[in-house]
């Protein structure tokens, strides 16, 4: 790896052998010399950065610790408050928009010594698979410019995959962090429902989001997820107990564990060679010392069609509040509704229109038994499958996304972009954690990530998993 | 639950929305939101009897604080955000009176 670890850079800043002012210049420049065709960032926080990283350095000069992300760069996805800096969702609804406060992860990156270089793309309000559906234009994929980052946190993910910054944050709804990972080629977690503080992350369906770290390695993202997670008193679904650390969990093996493939994601509409990397992957497990079987979870085949009224359903009641009143975009009309109806129309993407109308609609006297009532009882009965799969298995395996990257335009049909995240969904209805790790490439040469499940908190277990994919990864090129 | 959306169903929801879908996106729109529910009627098959329904995934109920002051986020720099704003408040166009 040419590019230095959030790992390395931290160990280096701590000791003194490096500052963290170069580490900042150093990705900066990197930044502006190669960002300018794959339109990871929307903006920098330049400035900010550079006052953090002087502090730092100053606490470093001092002989005291700056923290375990000491000097270590980081990119946040740009629907996550910065105080004084824009945050826009890729919408032209917050153009413009400073937000008055910091998201609770933001203080506790720069409280743990990170730089925030700057605000990355998204498709508008977290809402796609390709991050192409953003005002300001699409990213793309580090790896093949022709092609898609995944989404919706695409810029994240290709700012980490491109080498421009070691690690970043974006926000997983139905697989916005663990979907971009594959295709860009990076580690990307979803952890537990409430074990990372949302406050300050612009809500799209609040009982699904949830932020995560992306990195090129699965140490740097238990680094990252170490710092962020916790109880928070300002987000009223954080959990309020101790989250378990994951870094000390790196080296625990798969040593006697009982691993579970998900049969449902295993056939139709799964690219072979995406199969294939998944079944190396149980073969990794299986040297490693782990059982691997097949399992069967047959609701979540229904978890697509479920989160598809759900999530819309949520977005529809929190994206109200873009009336125009009391910050970003305003249309100007005669009255107050007028008013708020030229906002919305001039303010939101078609693809953020469509969710409000499908999740009002599906929230609508005579239907919302129908869709939203239906699809809550959907989401009990995957709960209830994966509480009796994880009786058997301490882990569950899955691929993460159906294909390698595609091509910019190819899915321009909502419903073929959707289908992206039936592997990611299941997850996120129940609040368990997840995360995609990279295991080799495709028949086309792109980057395949495989996803490892796991229980409510079983982050340890899930990344010392993890962390025997990337060593077996190693050990075969 | 079978039934297909119609267009003027579009339109009644964009109006619940607070949003004006133009005549020539209301054919697009039609289409699109009735292939998703056109999916989402797969769920039909499943025999949800006895089934609670499940509103999020960690279910804390009652979270309160302590009744004590803390402080909160500066009026000015808030209002500095606002589109409109007079006298710390936010300004908005009459509530009755008739569209431009």
């Amino acid at each position: 790896m040419s590019t230095p670890t959030a790992i390395e850079i931290a160990a280096q800043v701590r000791s003194g052998s490096q500052s963290a002012t170069a580490a900042l210049e150093s990705s900066l420049s990197d930044i502006a010399e190669r960002d300018r065709e794959l339109h990871s960032f929307l903006h920098l926080t330049e400035d900010r950065a550079r006052a953090q990283a002087a502090a730092v350095d100053a606490v470093v000069a001092a002989g005291n610790d700056p923290g375990p992300l000491a000097g270590v760069p980081i990119a946040l996805k740009d629907n996550m408050c910065t105080r004084g800096a824009p945050t826009t969702c890729s919408s032209k609804m917050l153009e413009g928009w400073k937000p008055p406060y910091d998201a609770t992860v933001v203080s506790r990156l720069e409280a743990a010594g990170a730089l925030v270089v700057g605000k990355t793309n998204l498709d508008e309000f977290a809402m796609g698979s390709s991050t192409e559906n953003s005002a300001f234009g699409p990213t793309r994929n580090p790896h093949d410019p022709s092609r898609v980052p995944g989404g919706s946190s695409g810029g994240s993910a290709a700012a980490v995959g491109a080498g421009l910054v070691p690690v970043s944050l974006g926000s997983d709804t139905g697989g916005s962090i663990r979907q971009p990972a594959s295709l860009c080629g990076v580690v990307g977690v979803k952890p537990t429902y409430g074990a990372v503080s949302r406050y300050g992350l612009i809500a799209f369906a609040s009982s699904l989001d949830q932020i995560g770290p992306f990195a090129t390695t699965v140490g740097d993202a238990a680094l990252v997820l170490d710092a962020i997670s916790g109880h928070d008193p300002l987000d009223a679904t954080s959990i309020p107990a101790a989250i378990p650390t994951v870094s000390s969990a790196l080296t625990n093996g798969v040593a006697g564990k009982r691993i579970g493939i998900i049969d449902e994601l295993m056939g139709e509409g799964i690219d072979e060679d995406v199969l294939r990397q998944t079944e190396l992957a149980a073969e990794a497990f299986r040297s490693a010392g782990a059982t691997v079987e097949r399992v069967s979870i047959p609701a979540t085949i229904y978890g697509l069609a479920a989160y598809y009224l759900i999530a819309p359903a949520e977005a529809s009641s929190n994206l109200a509040r873009y009336d125009g009143v009391r910050y970003g975009a305003r249309v100007d009309g005669g009255n107050v509704e007028a008013m708020n109806i030229a906002t919305r129309t001039a303010g939101f993407g078609d693809e953020v229109k469509r969710r409000i109308m499908l999740g009002t609609y599906a929230l609508s006297s005579g239907y919302y038994d129908a869709y939203y009532g239906k699809a809550q009882r959907v989401r009990s009965l995957i709960a209830a499958e994966f509480a009796t799969a994880y009786e058997q298995f301490d882990l569950l395996l899955s691929p993460t996304s159906p294909s390698t990257a595609f091509e910019l335009g190819a899915k321009s049909d909502p419903m073929a972009l959707y289908m992206c995240d039936v592997c990611t969904i299941p997850s996120n209805l129940v609040g368990h954690p997840a995360m995609s790790v990279p295991f080799g490439s495709g028949d086309d040469g792109l980057p395949i990530g495989v996803q490892i499940l796991a229980p409510m908190l079983h982050e340890p277990a899930m990344f010392a998993a993890a962390a025997v994919l990337e060593a077996a990864q190693k050990g075969s090129s | 639950m079978t039934k297909r959306i119609t267009a003027d169903e579009v339109t009644h929801v964009a109006t619940l929305a607070r949003l004006r879908v133009a005549d020539d996106e209301l054919v697009m729109f039609t289409e699109q939101l009735a292939a998703v529910l056109e999916t989402a009627s797969a769920l039909e098959a499943l025999d949800l009897d006895g089934v609670e329904p499940m509103a999020q995934p960690y279910a804390l109920t009652n979270v309160l604080r302590e009744d004590v002051v803390t402080p909160s986020l500066d009026p000015t720099e808030v209002l500095a955000m606002a589109p409109a704003a007079e006298d710390g408040r936010f300004r908005v166009p009459p509530a009755l009176g008739d569209a431009q």
